[in-house]
């Protein structure tokens, strides 16, 4: 156990290095460099270079890739162009939003969509099962926005029920008290996160019917509820938890599609907001974010399935 | 799922990258009677002629190939009877509803006619689609087979860079680097496709690993074949299954992002058109209800990303391929 946390350990630190190396490589690719992007077109060629020495980006680059990572261990991102903010600050401000958006949707597509999925095992091969799965496979194929736009049009503009604009309050707290700017972003995004998860639970409860403990539990006369609960959804929901860890990238561009819709004040459309203004230190730094949040995602998914599976250990 | 097959996680746009796991979990309906069948009929057919016969079995997979080739021809043939101007804008004739005096599905906020822009736009979407996911699968597939056949520390660090890379959701470093460099068709191809080859690369890597193992293999390197032969000439073609299937997700995956990057506006400036920017440019519109200007684009992208689906997930019994993401 302890050589596997070490060695996948390990591996997500590389990982995590190499995720470094990326956004440093890329923030190397901006037109000019950061100096012109920060000085404007105008700068003279002077400015930029005493720029550039200031800022050390004169030196070789692995030396300023040293830099970058010393500054990125103490929390220092950089500043934003337009904000004139750090970038720490602005993601602490907002990474907590998306994180509510996120989970709130998660919620609402696991509470339908373990039902839905084990409907489709039970009553594999009917119509509904049909019908399910052609709705999961469209639901597939349809763009965030594209679902995004047809509740606007529909519950917002055909049926004023809600409003098509998310809350636009500072803190989590603030956001929780208008509920109904919610209901939009959350079932736009939870309605592609539900086709998934039903689908996997689908083929979850099916495999588990077929196992020699359900038909020992089954021959010791339990009833269906008791196999079902004890035995099938036990065994199917638990990677369904740690499926998530590994679905953190698909949520993460899910909610930069939502947030920018929306207009909701989260990490997303922060993003957006700074692609528009070429504001460089932003993207990185909610790219670096992002990244880093799905290295650990999916470190604590293969740890929490080695606690639980003993298999894995021995085979890694 | 291993451990290892952990970091494949992020790839494909919000929502579609889960499909090939979920379509090799459960099969689409059509599938259920078709797969196995060619298996069974006495006589080995030729992988052609069997792969087509279980092909045409699945309903679904027919379907989509049925509307793909629909759609097809609606784009590239239908300009040739239905002629509209696509560059001059007409405000004269803007945001005109649909059945207007020569307008069927109405015209857009500048005036083009929504018909012929959808015709217009489709012929963006499909080829930079087409051609992004086909050049994705081609560098995925030759690195892939490149790691998995070599193993060793030429597996780790290769595998290791496309850890780090599909970390990173792919729509964010799309955003990223097409803040970077301005879009034409061409980059817009290469972008998605620099971003796309991930998966097949991890995908053809697990085939490779457990290719190289094979007594054919074994044999040509006995006799004094080198590891390019090896590569070309057994790993490549005994994955050929694995990379066509794979190819056609792909593809449906490459038409979602050119369409996300459309919509995040970052795509080729008007009046080029794609569905995505159609699309995008309709939200102003939702306020008034203009809803021609939201449905027909956002519609053919749910069709042909469907289609495409649907014709995977057919070939995938037809080849009888697991996509184990190992």
């Amino acid at each position: 156990m302890i050589r596997f946390l070490v060695k996948r350990t390990g591996q997500a630190l590389v990982v995590l290095l190499l995720v470094s190396a990326i956004v440093f490589l890329l923030l190397h690719q901006l037109p000019g460099g950061p100096a012109r992007a920060i000085l404007g077109p105008t700068a003279t060629p002077e400015a930029i270079a005493h720029f550039n020495h200031l800022q050390g980006y004169d030196r070789p680059l692995p030396v300023q890739y040293g830099m970058f990572l010393k500054r990125l261990v103490a929390g220092d991102l950089g500043e934003s162009y337009k904000l004139n903010q750090p970038v720490f600050t602005l993601l602490a401000e907002r990474l907590p939003k998306t994180l509510l958006l996120t989970a709130l949707s998660v919620a609402l597509a696991a509470l339908l969509a373990i039902p839905l999925g084990i409907v489709q095992a039970v009553r594999r091969g009917r119509a509904s099962d049909y019908v399910l799965t052609g709705a999961a496979f469209l639901a597939y194929a349809t763009p965030v926005f594209f679902l995004g736009l047809v509740l606007i049009l529909v519950f917002s503009q055909q049926w004023p029920l809600f409003p098509a604009e998310a809350p636009q309050a500072d803190s989590v707290g603030g956001i929780l008290k208008e509920p109904g700017g919610l209901v939009l972003p959350v079932v736009t995004m939870a309605l592609g996160i539900i086709a998934m998860f039903s689908r996997y639970m689908r083929s979850a409860v099916l495999d588990n019917l077929g196992e020699d403990y359900v038909r020992t539990a089954r021959s010791k006369g339990q009833s269906q509820a008791r196999v079902m609960a004890r035995h099938v959804l036990r065994n199917a929901l638990i990677p369904l938890a740690s499926l998530l860890g590994l679905y953190l990238p698909t949520l993460f561009s899910g909610a930069l599609v939502v947030e920018s819709m929306f207009n909701y004040p989260g990490m997303g459309l922060l993003f957006w907001n700074a692609a528009q203004s070429n504001d460089f230190p932003v993207l990185l730094g909610v790219t670096l974010v992002v990244g880093v949040a799905t290295v650990l995602g999916s470190l604590l998914t293969d740890i929490a399935y080695a606690v639980l599976d003993p298999r894995i250990r021995s085979v890694s | 799922m291993t451990a290892e097959a952990a970091p494949v996680s992020g790839e494909g746009p919000v929502g579609s990258g889960a499909l090939e796991e979920a379509g090799a979990l459960g099969k689409g309906p059509g599938a259920a009677g078709g797969s196995g069948a060619g298996g069974e009929s006495g006589a080995t057919p030729s992988l052609a002629r069997r792969t087509l016969a279980v092909f045409t079995r699945n309903r679904l997979a027919l379907l989509g190939a049925g509307v793909l080739a629909a759609l097809l021809a609606f784009c590239f043939l239908g300009p040739f009877f239905y002629h509209t101007d696509q560059v001059h804008t007409d405000l004269d004739q803007a945001s005109l509803a649909p059945g207007s005096h020569g307008h069927p599905l109405g015209t857009t906020d500048v005036g083009y006619d929504m018909l012929g822009r959808l015709m217009h736009g489709g012929q963006t979407s499909l080829e930079v689609g087409l051609a992004a996911g086909l050049l994705a699968t081609l560098f995925g597939t030759v690195y892939g087979a490149v790691a998995g056949y070599f193993g060793g520390w030429v597996d780790a660090v290769l595998m290791r860079i496309t850890d780090a890379a599909l970390a990173i959701p792919a729509l964010f470093l799309l955003v990223v680097v097409a803040a970077i460099v301005t879009p034409s068709k061409p980059v817009l191809i290469l972008i998605i496709a620099s971003v796309a080859w991930l998966s097949p690369a991890r995908l053809i890597r697990g085939e490779a690993l457990s290719l190289r193992s094979r007594d054919y293999v074994h044999a040509m390197r006995l006799m004094g074949g080198g590891g390019g032969r090896a590569v070309f000439r057994h790993i490549l073609p005994n994955a050929v299954g694995t990379v066509i299937v794979n190819a056609t997700f792909q593809i449906a995956d490459a038409i979602l992002y050119v369409a996300y990057l459309s919509f995040l506006g970052l795509s080729i400036p008007p009046p080029a058109a794609d569905w995505g920017s159609m699309l995008s440019s309709g939200i102003t519109y939702t306020q008034v209800g203009y809803w021609w200007l939201i449905f027909p684009p956002g519609l053919a992208i749910v069709l042909v990303v469907a289609a495409f689906n649907f014709i995977g997930d057919g070939l995938r019994d037809a080849f009888d391929v697991r996509l184990q993401k190992n």
